[in-house]
């Protein structure tokens, strides 16, 4: 067995495993197109994702034009979006709805996931254990192609009569069982999504367990791929009961069940015409047991592109490393048991809130013992502040705010107050945008090298950051205190409320920051696609790093490694007293 | 790769042979708890009596199934770990919804 | 085709002792237990919340045909000692033998879905669809969505027959591998079917 990986030529990373000498080139739709190589997945994946972010994003934008100048019409946007979502220039009510609902979907589900599982765990994760590719690539392929059909069909849920799905993210019955088209569509696209992030957990957990490089042992694993890990048993499991939820409500809506809908209903003044005898709750039971875990699966890879990038630009080991693998183990296993905290307010008995509650302030433990370690990480660290390291480190304070947030929510008593408010919205979003999109960020800049062979330009990188971790302060903070003055969220008009007006000047300050947040993208957007062409050329290791896959070329050829790596120590070992250079690779013999 | 266990994925075709008759037996189990069940039914016994009587039955043919045709009985740690964890929150999924959402205290409604 | 070499594709991993094949399957059960317990969960929240079960008064057993569901029963379980039969032909190194069991197996599936097919019509025949109350919803939901998995299993079942078969001249091993795997989501389905019977039959 080789001992050590012969450095590839400097710039051009083109390798070749030694797995498929004598191969003949792949037409151009199976190499790009229908590929079965998980880089090329993982690309697809991140591309698809990032645009759907920026849609859904966008979504937003249009809405807070709402919020902020209720009833006024929307200049160039007003007139173009149309007489039905717009009429004379003002936001519908109902199109005010597909916005909200399509923005929380889009984001979760065709934007957050498929960025932080679809593609930084599909291109990573294989390279971190030193295998040639995915257990099942060819399934791996199959998840792709289930996927983009999904999110074009839910895209297309806009065009339907009546519009897009417009009851919630959460498509709550009785409202969605009696909602306009899009939302079969909705449920249609959602089966699919579902099916694709199944068969990836699939691969995932295959993979990780069965796949590992020599030497590769459990407690040598990045952290990245322990949450990955984790991640993928929260969705093998967690989703299925939605899948069922979905066909349930499809059932209902076309087929004309009474799955969901109680006796007696009363639409527009008549009796609904259908059997009853339904329950609303068991929607919510059923989406809710996928929505708690799915959170979960919004975090924990932001962890672990967190835990990479700190342990790397601290040039020191992360503090704690076992406690952060037992703890986002049981942080996991304790996702699955909190679920009915979103429902505290369904008429629920003592004995049961009791029971939430309490696995709810259970689950805040792992949460912070994990953010201590990373921040017990930057301690006595020769921190550099590079474009990734930005985004890594100012992570941590932006999750402190989303989980404290969190615990009002999870006490059923504070929770009376602050359901259904702003408060929830600024909670939720502190933990996913400048939570874990920050994070993705520091992915995408802390392995864009890796998958491209160049560098992004760091100004421009700087310049990404601060304008986002201003702008999205503002966006988000003001949240808590409207939420405490009590505004309801999903409100079309909060000037209808003394309550909303008291708070109005506010969702002036969010809307302004919201789209200073949506021009702060744009140099990323152009570094993107500038550096594909000028960003500086690197070799395989342009961080100094110690993971596996820093061992192959950049970027990587078919097969990933030149030669079969092996593992010879931990994986963080920065900065080890005695040796030479401030780090020892994973995949080298001699420190 | 010649493990010399009850295990029947490593063996060879002429020492395989003796594992047949225990699938045998078991078809023929199957069909008997199923007469049962069926039988059982006709005693038209009381809902929750029936209803146990009839899961306890069922569980009995299901791990007959599992166990034997499906080698679950010499099944690999790694497996019954994934099973474990699955059975757990299937508990779950089973049980905390209907028990949510029907816990009976004073001056609330049900559903 | 120039796919990397993925290893434990046949030969068991060291340390799990199972091929990746093995484990991928297991794992996709485990998601489809999560999916039917979500389904059972709704049926009994919803039978739990009705006032009297079945919602149209009498008894289960009135509805449904308890002979041709215990027939369908005893068909399934047939199935499944055929599909284990074929698996171990392939052990036993008989490609003829594994075709024939195999072919009772697909054979035995359909007979299934043509008794499900008079089901059906007949409960349609009355006017009886899943609209009519939750009783034939949940009916309807549950065995269309196992039916869905019998399906499932036929097009995999008859793929591994014929053209799939091809694959034991080259790698004997690895096409006895995709049988077993085929075999347990089988018996899944078989299994599923166990609990399903006397849920909406018998009970």
């Amino acid at each position: 067995m080789s001992v050590e990986h012969p450095t590839a030529s400097t710039g051009n990373g083109h390798g070749h495993a030694h797995a498929d000498h004598g191969h003949h080139e792949l037409p151009f739709w199976r190499k790009y197109i229908f590929s079965v190589d998980h880089k090329v997945i993982g690309i697809q994946y991140g591309i698809t994702a990032l645009v759907f972010l920026f849609f859904g994003f966008s979504l937003m934008m249009i809405m807070r034009w709402q919020l902020a100048y209720p009833g006024q019409p929307m200049p160039v946007l007003g007139k173009i979006l149309g007489e039905t979502a717009m009429p004379g220039g003002v936001m519908a009510p109902e199109f005010y709805n597909q916005l909200g609902a399509m923005h929380g979907t889009i984001m979760v589900f065709l934007g957050v996931v498929p960025l932080a599982v679809g593609a930084f765990g599909n291109f990573v994760t294989p390279l971190q254990i030193g295998a040639p590719d995915m257990a099942f690539p060819r399934l791996n392929m199959a998840s792709y192609w289930v996927f983009l059909p999904g999110c074009l069909l839910m895209i297309s849920s806009f065009f339907m009569e009546g519009g897009a799905a417009q009851s919630g993210w959460t498509s709550y019955p009785p409202l969605s069982d009696i909602a306009p088209s899009g939302q079969t569509v909705w449920c249609f696209a959602m089966v699919l999504i579902i099916t694709s992030s199944l068969l990836g957990s699939i691969n995932f957990i295959v993979t990780i367990v069965q796949l590992r490089a020599k030497g590769l042992t459990f407690w040598r694993l990045p952290f990245f791929v322990h949450a990955q890990l984790v991640t993928a048993f929260l969705l093998l499991l967690a989703f299925p009961p939605l899948e069922a939820a979905t066909v349930l409500q499809i059932m209902d809506r076309v087929a004309h069940t009474s799955f969901f809908l109680p006796s007696g209903l009363v639409v527009s003044g008549e009796q609904l015409k259908v059997a009853g005898g339904g329950s609303p709750l068991l929607w919510q039971h059923l989406f809710w047991f996928l929505a708690h875990p799915e959170v979960y699966v919004l975090i924990l890879p932001a962890m672990g592109i967190v835990a990479e990038v700190i342990a790397n630009n601290t040039r020191k080991p992360l503090w704690g490393y076992r406690l952060l693998v037992y703890s986002v183990i049981f942080l996991g296993f304790m996702s699955f048991l909190v679920w009915a905290h979103h429902m505290f307010m369904t008429g629920m008995g003592t004995t049961m809130s009791t029971f939430f509650q309490t696995t709810t302030m259970i689950i805040s433990i792992p949460s912070v013992v994990i953010l201590t370690c990373f921040i017990m990480s930057l301690y006595g660290g020769n921190i550099r502040f590079n474009a990734p390291m930005l985004f890594a480190t100012a992570f941590l304070p932006m999750f402190a705010i989303g989980g404290l947030t969190g615990l009002p929510l999870g006490l059923t008593a504070s929770d009376i107050y602050l359901h259904d408010t702003f408060y929830v919205i600024g909670h939720f979003h502190y933990v996913v945008a400048p939570g874990t999109l920050f994070a993705l960020f520091a992915g995408v800049y802390y392995w864009y090298p890796k998958a491209t062979g160049r560098r992004m330009n760091e100004t421009l990188g700087k310049v990404h950051f601060w304008l986002s971790f201003v702008a999205i302060n503002f966006v988000f903070m003001p949240m808590f205190f409207q939420g405490m003055a009590g505004l309801s969220r999903r409100l079309y008009d909060p000037t209808v409320y003394a309550h909303g007006r008291g708070v109005q000047t506010l969702n002036v300050v969010i809307s302004l920051g919201a789209w200073l947040l949506g021009l702060a993208q744009l140099p990323f957007i152009v570094n993107f696609f500038m550096s594909l062409k000028n960003g500086a050329k690197v070799a395989e290791n342009p961080w100094n790093a110690t993971t596996l896959e820093w061992a192959a070329p950049s970027p990587p050829g078919h097969g990933n490694f030149i030669t079969e790596p092996v593992v010879y120590r931990e994986p963080y070992e920065y900065s080890v007293p005695g040796k030479s250079n401030d780090y020892s690779p994973q995949f080298r013999a001699e420190g | 790769m010649t493990e010399m266990q009850a295990d029947p994925h490593a063996e060879t075709p002429e020492q395989f042979k003796k594992h047949l008759s225990k699938y045998y037996v078991v078809f023929v189990a199957l069909l008997c708890l199923t007469a049962i069940t069926v039988g059982v039914s006709y005693l038209r016994l009381e809902r929750p009596v029936a209803i146990t009587l009839a899961l306890i039955i069922a569980s009995v043919k299901a791990g007959l199934v599992a166990a034997v045709f499906m080698h679950l009985i010499d099944e690999k740690k790694v497996i019954y770990a994934v099973l474990l964890l699955t059975a757990l929150f299937f508990a779950l999924v089973l049980t905390l919804p209907s028990l949510t959402v029907f816990e009976h205290h004073a001056g609330m409604p049900g559903t | 085709m120039a796919e990397t070499a993925i290893p434990y594709v046949v030969k068991p991993h060291p340390v799990t002792g199972i091929p990746n094949g093995k484990f991928g399957i297991w794992l996709f059960l485990a998601s489809e237990v999560m999916l039917f317990g979500a389904l059972f969960s709704s049926y009994v929240l919803i039978r739990t919340g009705a006032p009297h079960w079945p919602p149209s008064g009498g008894l289960s057993s009135d509805i449904l045909n308890v002979p041709l569901g215990t027939f369908n029963t005893a068909v399934l379980i047939t199935s499944s000692i055929t599909m284990v039969l074929a698996w171990a032909s392939c052990k036993m190194g008989n490609l003829s033998r594994f075709k024939m069991w195999m072919g009772a197996t697909v054979l035995l599936a359909l007979v299934f879905l043509v008794v499900k097919y008079f089901e059906y019509s007949d409960k349609f025949h009355h006017d009886h669809f899943p609209s009519h109350d939750n009783f034939f919803a949940i009916y309807f939901v549950l065995t269309g969505l196992h039916g869905l998995h019998i399906i499932g299993g036929v097009i995999v079942n008859t793929y591994l027959l014929g053209p799939g078969s091809k694959l034991w001249a080259s790698d004997p091993e690895h096409f006895t591998n995709r049988v077993e795997n085929a075999g347990l989501y089988w018996h899944f389905v078989d299994l599923v079917w166990i609990f399903l019977f006397p849920s909406l039959y018998l009970l």
